[in-house]
């Protein structure tokens, strides 16, 4: 690798080695928000290539970020079933004995409450973050966070707003999650104007996008892929940084066609990609990274570019993220593109139990869609 | 008079196995001088039952030797079950999420002892046991927890979905404290039919902190229906002791306007005893608030050792002081119905019987792949499209 800070950013086993990154005139002028967006090194934001880098997997990423928030901010707190005891994936261990109990607490089983408590709490200037222990569990609090956290700004002339919540909740397939602990609930949330939504891939996003989730200043819901909780290991920069919200991330450039994806996707992504690259099909791999707001700017420079878009998310194919994506890229880039948007997701059943490997977007389906895609 | 009452009570499966088996032994070893099967026993359960807004049923309870029998040969079986389900789990012939209901076995015995199968009953996840007081089968269970096609659901559930419509037993949900409201529905369409019968809504200290269960006991109250509110109170929401998450932990009492009675969830006497009452009680006047008072031996599911946030004192103490099976074998031994041996016999059958189950299980075929896309809707609608693994588009027609 090019960049000796990036030398170091390897994500053992889980996407391979990252690509160095080229920043292209693309990206420079990608923006959101009408700012401008400063050319990005391949390490995480923030990260100033002195850093000390720590070999982490993604829950003690998370951990670590958590640990950073409560430190950095004084009127932060952190709540959920069994968070103080370590949390049933270990992303609150520690944080009780470090913060107090007073900080770090357990609720009831309630989800519907766990989110109205900390919309409330959110309100009164507190940064609250919530756990939801599993994506499945999330829609008892449905309500709460589509109509009430949402909302709340909106409603109230920007009185009020509860822009300090996060709701941490680990999403998607482990192999044996069965129908309520497999789901990949996103797009539910993305179709909610006032929610920011967010889907890390790796360790070192995990942190970076936490703390920039926790610190923003809209209710986010936080996607944790549980498959790479233990799975993914990457050097993660000790210290205190913050990954972009609302920004994709190109992860190789390519020239053939446009792969999009986020969160434990990413991996299968990378698979496929090195798959059809023997091929000879140049991929250019997009990481979306937040998917509400998501950055059409450089999905759409991407696909100008390569004429080709193929989408791959774990949830059903059916009103999926995918669909927005494929909509929207039509609208933007139709003249360019030089073969129908393919999305390769989750069938539409529910998540079965040991049907899982059929229902899975899997890397050979991926890998099957690209070359259908290239030679349209 | 007797045989009827029994007969009554039990479901036909408890019956006719508990009847031949104590008949079986009875001529084997002749130890059935003190009392004929089914000649009538009354027995007095230690703890009182505690109350709220209502007068306690009496702590003598009726039985024969026959139910107790029937008692100890059914929570060995399920103890045997669940102790199978964690090697099981363990040598990764189960994956997946599995909880584990030794320990609470009384609850369920109890209270099918009072019920019959036209008596509905829904849980939540923790449904194994509950599936073998319905009158399923071992294999059923085995075969549904390693994904099978012998499973009670076909393989499709797993674990936390166990089903038997026939006998009324709604299931296996997998959202703590989503499955309440759905039992008071089914209690409605009891009252609607003018149907004699109840429905068991079942949850756990955890999921009595759900706002929906206060949604639900509010209809239930306000049109009378025949719901019996069981909370299993095994003391810890997974790994949140009930003390920290509930503010008042009588919960036989949080129903407010709803009477409830605390039931020592550990005698299945005790068990049968409320369930009786509840039952003619949520006939006539409508929901009842039942806590059983039990305990779980094993973590909250095979992640949890179990041990993190209780001691190992506390576990070993409940199994020395309150253990249902060996409550139900002192009293067997003490009233002279059986011998230690033949209560080793009834312990050898049932391991034998769950050892089968658990090869029959294991042999069990996947369930066929149409089972993955079928099941959905009523019919396939329309433009229903599935793919396989080299993604040609395939319209699936059923």
């Amino acid at each position: 690798m090019q960049r000796g800070t990036a030398a170091l950013l390897r994500c053992a086993r889980f996407l391979g080695e990252l690509q160095p990154r080229r920043i292209s005139s693309l990206e420079t002028a990608r923006c959101f928000s009408g700012a401008a967006m400063q050319a990005q090194p391949s390490a995480p934001e923030g990260y100033d290539g002195t850093a000390e880098l720590k070999r982490m997997n993604l829950f003690t990423a998370v951990n670590d970020a958590l640990h950073i928030a409560l430190d950095t901010d004084p009127n932060s707190y952190i709540f959920g079933e069994d968070v103080s005891f370590g949390g049933v994936f270990r992303c609150t261990t520690g944080l009780a004995e470090r913060f107090g109990r007073h900080r770090v607490f357990n609720t009831p089983l309630c989800e519907q409450g766990i989110i109205g408590f900390g919309i409330g709490l959110a309100a009164m200037g507190s940064r609250a973050i919530a756990e939801i222990q599993f994506a499945d569990y999330i829609f008892p609090a449905f309500d709460q966070i589509v109509n009430e956290a949402a909302k709340c700004r909106y409603r109230s002339g920007n009185q009020f707003d509860c822009g300090g919540l996060t709701i941490r909740t680990p999403y998607g397939a482990v192999g044996h999650g069965g129908h309520y602990h497999s789901q990949s609930p996103e797009a539910f949330f993305t179709h909610v104007p006032g929610l920011k939504v967010v889907v890390p891939r790796s360790p070192s996003k995990a942190k970076g996008l936490l703390l920039a989730s926790i610190r923003d200043r809209n209710p986010t819901v936080f996607f944790e892929p549980k498959g790479l909780y233990r799975m993914a290991v990457e050097e993660v920069p000790i210290g205190d940084y913050e990954t972009e919200l609302g920004r994709a991330e190109v992860l190789r450039e390519g020239s053939d066609v446009t792969v999009v994806g986020w969160g434990a996707q990413m991996l299968v992504l990378e698979r496929a990609c090195d798959a059809v690259e023997k091929e000879g099909v140049s991929c250019e791999l997009i990481d979306l990274q937040t998917l509400l707001p998501w950055d059409v700017d450089t999905v759409a420079a991407s696909v100008s570019k390569t004429g080709r878009l193929v989408i791959s998310h774990e949830a059903p194919i059916t009103s999926g993220f995918g669909a927005e994506i494929a909509a929207k890229i039509a609208e933007r880039s139709f003249l360019k593109l030089e073969a129908p948007v393919a999305r390769v997701c989750g069938l539409d059943t529910p998540f079965p139990l040991v049907f899982e490997p059929f229902y899975l977007p899997t890397e050979s389906k991926v890998a099957d869609a690209i070359m259908h895609t290239v030679s349209f | 008079m007797a045989l009827r009452l029994v007969s009554a009570r039990m479901g036909p499966f408890l019956r006719q196995r508990t009847l031949a088996a104590a008949a079986a032994l009875a001529q084997q070893r002749g130890f059935a001088a003190a009392a004929s099967d089914d000649e009538k026993l009354t027995v007095t359960v230690p703890v009182p039952f505690k109350t709220h807004k209502i007068d306690p049923p009496s702590q003598e309870v009726e039985t024969s030797k026959a139910e107790l029998l029937g008692f100890f040969t059914d929570m060995y079986k399920m103890r045997r079950m669940e102790i199978a389900a964690d090697g099981l789990y363990k040598s990764k012939f189960i994956r997946g999420f599995c909880h584990l209901y030794d320990g609470q076995e009384a609850v369920c015995v109890g209270m099918e002892a009072a019920l019959n199968y036209d008596d509905a009953i829904i849980t939540a996840y923790r449904d194994h046991c509950t599936h073998l007081g319905r009158g399923g089968t071992v294999l059923e269970v085995m075969a549904e927890l390693m994904g099978h096609r012998d499973g009670c659901s076909q393989g499709k559930g797993g674990s936390m979905h166990m089903y038997n419509k026939q006998h009324n037993f709604y299931g296996g949900n997998g959202i703590v404290g989503a499955q309440v409201p759905l039992g008071v529905g089914v209690a409605f369409g009891q009252k609607y039919n003018k149907l004699p019968n109840v429905t068991v809504a079942m949850y756990g200290d955890g999921a009595a902190n759900q706002g929906q269960l206060f949604e639900a006991l509010n209809i239930a109250a306000l049109w009378n229906l025949p719901c019996l509110f069981t909370c299993e109170n095994n003391h810890y929401g997974m790994g949140t002791a009930e003390w920290r998450s509930a503010k008042s932990p009588a919960y036989y009492a949080r129903g407010d306007y709803v009477p409830g009675i605390k039931v020592d969830g550990m005698d299945a006497l005790a068990v049968k005893q409320a369930f009786k009452f509840g039952k003619e009680y949520a006939l006539q006047n409508g929901p009842l608030m039942l806590e059983m008072d039990t305990y779980r031996y094993h973590g909250h599911s095979m992640s949890d050792p179990g041990s993190t946030y209780r001691t190992r004192d506390e576990i070993s103490g409940i199994r020395q002081e309150r253990d249902p099976i060996e409550r139900i074998r002192k009293l067997i031994l003490s009233l002279e119905l059986a011998t230690a041996a033949d209560l080793k016999a009834i312990e050898k059958e049932s391991k034998r019987e769950v050892d089968e189950a658990v090869d029959a299980a294991k042999s069990s075929p996947q369930p066929e792949e149409k089972l993955l896309y079928d099941h959905i809707h009523s019919g396939t609608p329309a433009n229903f499209q599935i793919y396989g693994a080299d993604r040609q588009h395939v319209t699936v027609k059923l």
